[in-house]
């Protein structure tokens, strides 16, 4: 009775612009995270091109070499904060509900505030590049003494990165809000999907990581301004404990990247190999190891700066030890696939990409994590591979992936098909074309965050560029099949892949404005 | 191009050989070293070789395990495809294989873990060392102080503007060349003393096998024993600030007798 009543009222949701801004609803919140992400996806892709196409020869020919630092700092701080954490955001906001039979977010107005920090956080830290001075310059990882000296651009961007750190931090603390209280009944912790759960583990990951991160940067903020000498040597300050604090924040920080996106392809895989999941608890148990050790690691960015050799050493072996779980993790993908009855739609092209380009990644990781091997790769072409085939190949992958593989639910289309493949495959081999050669550029000796390079390096710098290009340009198709399903298209049914399991799957496509007003049953 | 070049020099147009030589080296340099480098540049140090044959065994150890894991995958896509008519199996877990495929990684890390701490211990004892040297980096430039010999002086990128900018074909080792060395003896335990002066730097020459960050009020230590004369350079490998791409290092190694020649001359300089 009160449900129905509910329901009527609501359904006068408001329309136009008033939805967007004022929407307390999950799915419309998850659609502004994911188009806020798409776009702050291109802007930071277009910073990335600048970056190529400086780096196509030697010699200085399209940029100055400040502006080139503005480029790589602002690139990254926008694909990490702007594309890489909201697309997940949003997805969860879209999916958790629907997978674990809730009506909503827990907490639905702390769910528009998360979202509408974020475009003016973003608009703070854009707009910086046309202060005095410049955007930050220093790096995504902004280290004292040098992000000290930069410009007001600085500050914005500092308070850019409070404000989307505060989004987070609200978006997440909802996540746990929902996931803890709002599953159907019958739905036990150790029956929620793998997305569910990665998710869980992120939200935790999240509320503790980021106040280490606002911590860092009000330091900076103080020592820039108000006289304080956290990191300034000279009033006994010390900049390698800004570095202990910010990968503190940061190695957490990049599997909050990546285990929602373990979580995606744990969810199509199963799917389209017609089997069930394998190892789903040690999937859990791997998960949450890799949480707990992510926090204990954090000086694997630092091997250079001089730590004593005990710690050296234990950092060393704490890191070798994140790649069992995730060691653990890959072989149940592939024991997924085992004798599965396999397929290969657009949403599994992408989740075998994903566990493929991003073993590449761990490959290279425990390559770094051998300290004395690490003294010659660290801060250079190979760490920039490194990173780029777990985020690009792992995260960005498995978000696309997750994208074609509820866009018929969402949308009650289906996407074209071909065009996804052809995505797919242009993505991939532009990917790899970008990221490849940049393995031995590194190894060769080609420091990163240089505008101009000695001779040597050009030819697969040539690589690296064209691979760019083609690899920006192919998203082109993205955007125009996403469009053109929103639009019509043939008519999803409610499973829409065949092997389909869970909750999501049962309600309509797409689904109505309110969904499991009623909890569903699960057995 | 080197046969070419041989080729048509013996021919019967030297002039037009010669020219034709002429503008290769000139593409040659402007293009660049069709290099292609793959690997890490020869090392020239103890714990360089050291460091090289760890590299190489990880990268190996790699190379092994990703052939396994994708071979059983790339398999099993082509072999269990629904259209060959592969019907799903029902299994969901095997604590074998997992025990199994958890004691594995644990064998290779831990037979991984013992050269990599060998060789670190190694790598930081820069105890009964010959003789010191202080680098200090600054916005953009090095210095270089030799604490056993009074010599004490600055090194700077010597590639000119016109190169940079494009106006003038680039030089063969365009970046990488300065106005002072560093010169080095061969065959002496060489500790280095890296600090910065104004934000972080690190001194990283690939063929010595060792980078280090020099930090505003931190003294950090590194030593190299050299092997082989030669000139071997290197980056700042830390961002620090506009001019981080250009502020080169450039080592030379020499002979002991030559050491104390360049010394000697370096004080009545
Ligand atoms: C097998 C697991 C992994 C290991 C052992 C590992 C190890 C490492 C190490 C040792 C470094 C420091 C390299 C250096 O600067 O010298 C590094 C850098 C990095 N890793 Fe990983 N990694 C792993 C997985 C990941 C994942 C899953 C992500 C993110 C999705 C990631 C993102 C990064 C990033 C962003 C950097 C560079 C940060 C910077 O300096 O800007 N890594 N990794
Ligand atoms: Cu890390």
């Amino acid at each position: 009775m009160t449900a129905t009543t509910a329901d009527h009222h609501d359904d006068h949701h408001p329309t136009g612009i008033k939805r967007w801004l004022f929407s307390t609803n999950h799915k419309d919140i998850g659609t502004l995270y994911l188009w806020f992400s798409f776009v702050m996806f291109i802007v930071g892709g277009l910073m990335a091109l600048v970056i190529r196409s400086e780096l196509f020869m030697p010699g200085l020919q399209v940029v100055d070499p400040h502006f080139f630092n503005q480029m790589t700092t602002v690139h990254a701080l926008v694909m990490l904060f702007g594309a890489a954490m909201p697309v997940f955001v949003g997805l969860a906001n879209w999916q958790l509900p629907l997978m674990i039979g809730a009506p909503d977010m827990a907490l639905p107005r702390l769910n528009n505030w998360s979202f509408w920090l974020l475009p003016p956080a973003a608009t703070l830290l854009l707009i910086s590049l046309f202060m005095p001075g410049g955007a930050p310059a220093a790096g995504w990882t902004i280290y004292p003494p040098l992000s000290v000296q930069g410009g007001m651009g600085v500050d914005f961007g500092i308070l850019a990165l409070h404000m989307m750190g505060i989004s987070s931090i609200m978006g997440s603390i909802n996540i746990i809000a929902t996931v803890m209280n709002m599953r159907a009944p019958g739905m036990t912790l150790l029956k929620m999907p793998m997305f569910v759960w990665t998710w869980l583990i992120t939200g935790f990951l999240l509320v503790t990581a980021i106040p280490v991160l606002a911590g860092a940067i009000t330091m900076l903020l103080t020592d820039r301004h108000f006289g304080t000498h956290f990191f300034d040597p000279a009033g006994g300050g010390d900049p390698v404990m800004f570095q202990h604090i910010f990968w503190f924040f940061g190695h957490p920080e990049v599997y909050i990247l990546i285990l929602p996106a373990f979580g995606v392809v744990s969810q199509i895989i199963p799917t389209f190999a017609r089997k069930p999941l394998f190892g789903y608890t040690s999937m859990v148990f791997a998960t949450a190891t890799i949480a707990f050790l992510s926090y204990i690691v954090w000086a694997h960015h630092m091997f250079t700066v001089g730590m004593p050799l005990t710690g050296e050493l234990y950092f060393m072996y704490a890191t070798m030890l994140i790649a069992i779980p995730t060691g653990v993790k890959i072989f149940n993908w592939v024991a997924t696939m085992w004798r599965g009855s396999m397929t290969y739609e657009t949403p599994m092209l992408y989740a075998i990409g994903m566990v493929f380009l991003f073993t590449i990644g761990g490959f290279s990781g425990l390559m770094l994590a051998v300290v004395p091997a690490d003294f010659q790769y660290h801060d250079t072409y190979f760490v920039v591979a490194h990173f780029h085939y777990v985020i690009f190949g792992g995260t960005i992958l498995g978000a696309l992936g997750a994208v074609y593989f509820w866009l018929p639910k969402w949308t009650g289309h289906m996407y074209n098909e071909t065009l996804g493949k052809w995505h797919f495959w242009l993505t991939v081999i532009g990917m790899n074309l970008t990221f490849f050669p940049q393995h031995f550029l590194g190894l060769a000796g080609m420091p990163r965050r240089i505008p101009d390079y000695a001779l040597q390096f050009t030819e697969f710098n040539m690589m690296s560029t064209v691979g760019a290009f083609l690899l920006g340009f192919s998203q082109i198709l993205f955007l125009t099949n996403v469009l053109r399903t929103i639009k019509g298209g043939e008519k999803a049914s409610d499973r829409v892949w065949e092997g389909s399991e869970g909750l999501e799957w049962t309600l309509p496509s797409p689904p109505p404005y309110h969904t499991f007003v009623t909890p569903p049953q699960v057995k | 191009m080197m046969l070419n070049r041989r080729r048509q020099t013996a021919g019967r147009v030297p002039d037009i050989a010669a020219r034709i030589a002429a503008v290769a080296a000139a593409l040659y340099a402007s293009v660049g070293h069709a290099e292609w480098a793959l690997n890490f540049q020869k090392p020239v140090t103890t714990i360089g070789h050291v460091q090289y044959d760890l590299h190489m065994l990880i990268l190996w150890v790699c190379c092994v395990i990703f052939v396994v894991v994708f071979g059983v995958m790339f398999y099993s896509l082509f072999a269990h495809r629904k259209s060959k008519g592969s019907t799903p199996a029902k299994f969901s877990h095997s604590t074998k294989a997992e025990v199994i495929w958890t004691i594995i990684p644990i064998v290779i890390l831990v037979t991984m873990a013992i050269p990599s701490t060998q060789a670190l211990i190694r790598m930081e004892d820069t105890t009964a060392s010959d003789m010191t040297l202080k680098v200090t980096g600054y916005q953009w430039k090095w210095r270089y102080e030799y604490l056993d010999h009074d010599v004490d002086f600055y090194s700077t990128l010597s590639t000119p503007r016109a190169q940079i900018e494009g106006t003038e074909p680039k030089g063969e080792n365009y970046l990488l060349e300065v106005d002072n060395h560093v010169v080095l003896p061969v065959g002496k335990k060489v500790r280095i003393l890296l600090t910065a002066a104004d934000v972080i730097h690190a001194w990283w020459v690939p063929a010595l096998g060792t980078k280090k960050d020099a930090i505003p009020g931190y003294v950090n230590e590194i030593w190299v024993y050299i092997e082989e004369p030669g000139t071997y350079r290197g980056q700042c490998a830390e961002l620090c600030g506009k001019d981080h791409g250009y502020m080169p290092i450039v080592v030379d190694a020499v002979s002991e007798e030559e050491f104390d020649a360049w010394v000697a001359g370096q004080k009545s300089g």
